[in-house]
């Protein structure tokens, strides 16, 4: 059977990509088609991150890359080679945990905790962005990060108080 | 998903060359829709060409005192950027109404243009859908069409376009720069989305073998009254069920220009000159803004589950006119 793209270039099975995760710079063999959020929890098993949907619509699997979040599960490992993510994994400073972690947990603001690791990386995005003012905005701009357990308004309450103290 | 082979271009040379005469070799950019396409198993390119790292990410004046946004400059980037906030703040609304902050951080302004419908039954596979696999049916049409067009469609496809962005790059009258195998070109924004006829698998005039390289904004931004208005299902982070981008040029109470664009009505977005000419002269009151609505909404055609969109798109522009009027709401 000719080859669909017609021309049959050697697929390779796997390509090696470089990441520095959480400070510490990896080196992995991966398929193409590996997305970034599988290479972090099925390559490197950090399962912080989490799989809600796999389709970009509940945000459980926010990271930031270079400093950005983004959803890990609708970019390929190979797209970012190269770069740095931070995952739940690399926000705590040993036993200290990072004023998000910290106002989470004072704010009761999870109940399952299934979004957590998402909803934490996305307000260090967030707070990084600087764009939030109000409740409001932080509602509009985490509106990328579904809770089923409706732990929203003491989400809010906790980025307000880490803004509150002057971010992260 | 399906395996892939995958390669990154580092030039748009290299990107061109990549896709000719590979049919199915496809560029992912910010990948946010290509690749949910692909683990739906709704789009299936056997190779991708990673264009995300290509060199036209910035935006840049023009001659003509417009804009140019690269095509690689995120959505986010375009639009909390201080010169299209400030100069065109229709855009910078649209932009920030569409999907999410991380969303927006990865999808670029070209990955926006091309993003695919979001109608259900493209994306099931074990449905028909002429757009997906042409001459099979359009499982919408029948079936579950609550998020379809009002306007422009056909009996081959009813599906509509989803970007808020492009809302608002229709009203603005931008130009889309493209580089192909046989170098460059310029498409009007009007001409750049096609309505769906008998080849609804056709969703631009863009060329196969063509990159967008970027999007150019007039001078005229509408800055002054000018609004992206969004209607959905929840608050934010949904597609629009009807959107409208208005904008006036308004001297002494009386309107000199008028720019109308909707989204989430048809196969592209839909932009009805007629309607901005009836509003020209007219003073920028409800009743202007009425009569224009009705015009735009005359040849709607409801069908199961969306004739509610008619009515819905015709407050949503009386109410966006008069938003950017900077008059009272009737
Ligand atoms: C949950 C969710 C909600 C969303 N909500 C909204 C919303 O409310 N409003 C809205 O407007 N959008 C919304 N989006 C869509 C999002 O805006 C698009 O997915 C995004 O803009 C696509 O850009 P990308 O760079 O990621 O494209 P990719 O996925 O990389 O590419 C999309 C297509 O464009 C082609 N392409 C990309 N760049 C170029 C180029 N320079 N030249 C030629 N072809 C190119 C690719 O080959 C591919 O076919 C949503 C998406 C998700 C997942
Ligand atoms: S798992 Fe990525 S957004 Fe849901
Ligand atoms: S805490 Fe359970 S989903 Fe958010």
């Amino acid at each position: 059977m000719p080859h669909p793209m017609g021309f049959a270039p050697p697929p390779p099975e796997v390509m090696a990509v470089t990441l520095t995760v959480n400070g510490v710079e990896t080196t992995l063999q991966v398929a193409p088609w590996t997305s970034l959020l599988d290479a972090l929890r099925l390559h490197l098993d950090l399962t912080g991150t989490k799989k809600g949907c796999d389709h970009g619509q509940c945000g459980a699997c926010t990271v930031l890359v270079d400093g950005r979040r983004i959803n890990s599960c609708l970019t390929l490992a190979v797209m970012q080679d190269g770069r740095s993510v931070t995952t739940i994994e690399g926000l705590a400073s040993g036993d200290t945990l990072h004023p998000l972690q910290k106002a989470f947990v004072e704010n009761d603001a999870f109940q399952c905790g299934y979004c957590t690791p998402g909803q934490i990386c996305s307000a260090a995005g967030l707070l990084a962005e600087g764009k939030a003012k109000t409740d409001d905005d932080i509602r509009e701009l985490m509106s990328g990060n579904l809770c089923r357990c409706g732990a929203y308004p003491n989400i809010v309450k906790a980025i307000r108080q880490v803004m509150g103290e002057g971010g992260a | 998903m399906r395996a892939f082979t995958y390669s990154r271009a580092d030039t748009v040379e290299d990107a061109v060359r990549a896709l000719a005469g590979n049919p199915d070799a496809r560029f992912v950019a910010g990948g946010t829709n290509l690749l949910d396409l692909m683990k739906a198993d709704a789009m299936r390119p056997a190779h991708l060409v990673d264009i995300s790292r290509l060199p036209l990410d910035r935006i840049e004046e023009t001659e003509d005192g417009g804009l140019r946004l690269g095509a690689l400059a995120r959505n986010a980037d375009t639009a909390w950027d201080e010169r299209v906030r400030s100069r065109y703040p229709m855009l910078s609304k649209a932009i920030l109404a569409g999907a999410s902050a991380q969303l927006r951080n990865m999808a670029t302004n070209g990955g926006n243009l091309l993003q695919r419908t979001r109608c259900y039954y493209f994306y099931d596979s074990g449905t028909p859908c002429n757009k997906r696999e042409p001459g099979s049916g359009c499982g919408a049409l029948t079936g579950v069409n609550r998020i379809h067009a009002i306007l422009g469609a056909s009996e081959h496809c009813i599906a509509v376009h989803p970007s808020d962005l492009c809302v608002a790059l229709a009203a603005l009258e931008a130009t889309v720069r493209v580089t192909g195998p046989r170098g460059e070109r310029t498409i009007p924004f009007a001409e750049f989305h096609r309505l769906p006829g008998d080849t609804p698998h056709i969703d631009t005039t863009l060329g196969a073998d063509e990159i967008v390289t970027a999007i150019d904004l007039p001078a005229r931004g509408f800055a002054e009254h000018s609004t992206y208005l969004k209607v959905r299902d929840r608050a934010s982070y949904a597609f629009a069920l009807v959107s409208v981008a208005a904008a006036l040029e308004i001297e002494g109470g009386t309107i000199r220009a008028a720019r109308l664009a909707l989204g989430g009505v048809a196969h592209k977005p839909w932009r009805d000159t007629e309607a901005e000419a009836m509003l020209v002269g007219k003073p920028a009151e409800a009743a202007s803004f009425a009569a224009a609505a009705q015009a735009v909404l005359r040849g709607a055609k409801g069908h199961a589950h969306n004739a509610f969109k008619i009515p819905l798109a015709e407050r949503a522009i009386v109410r966006a006119l008069s938003e950017a009027a900077g008059v009272q709401t009737p």
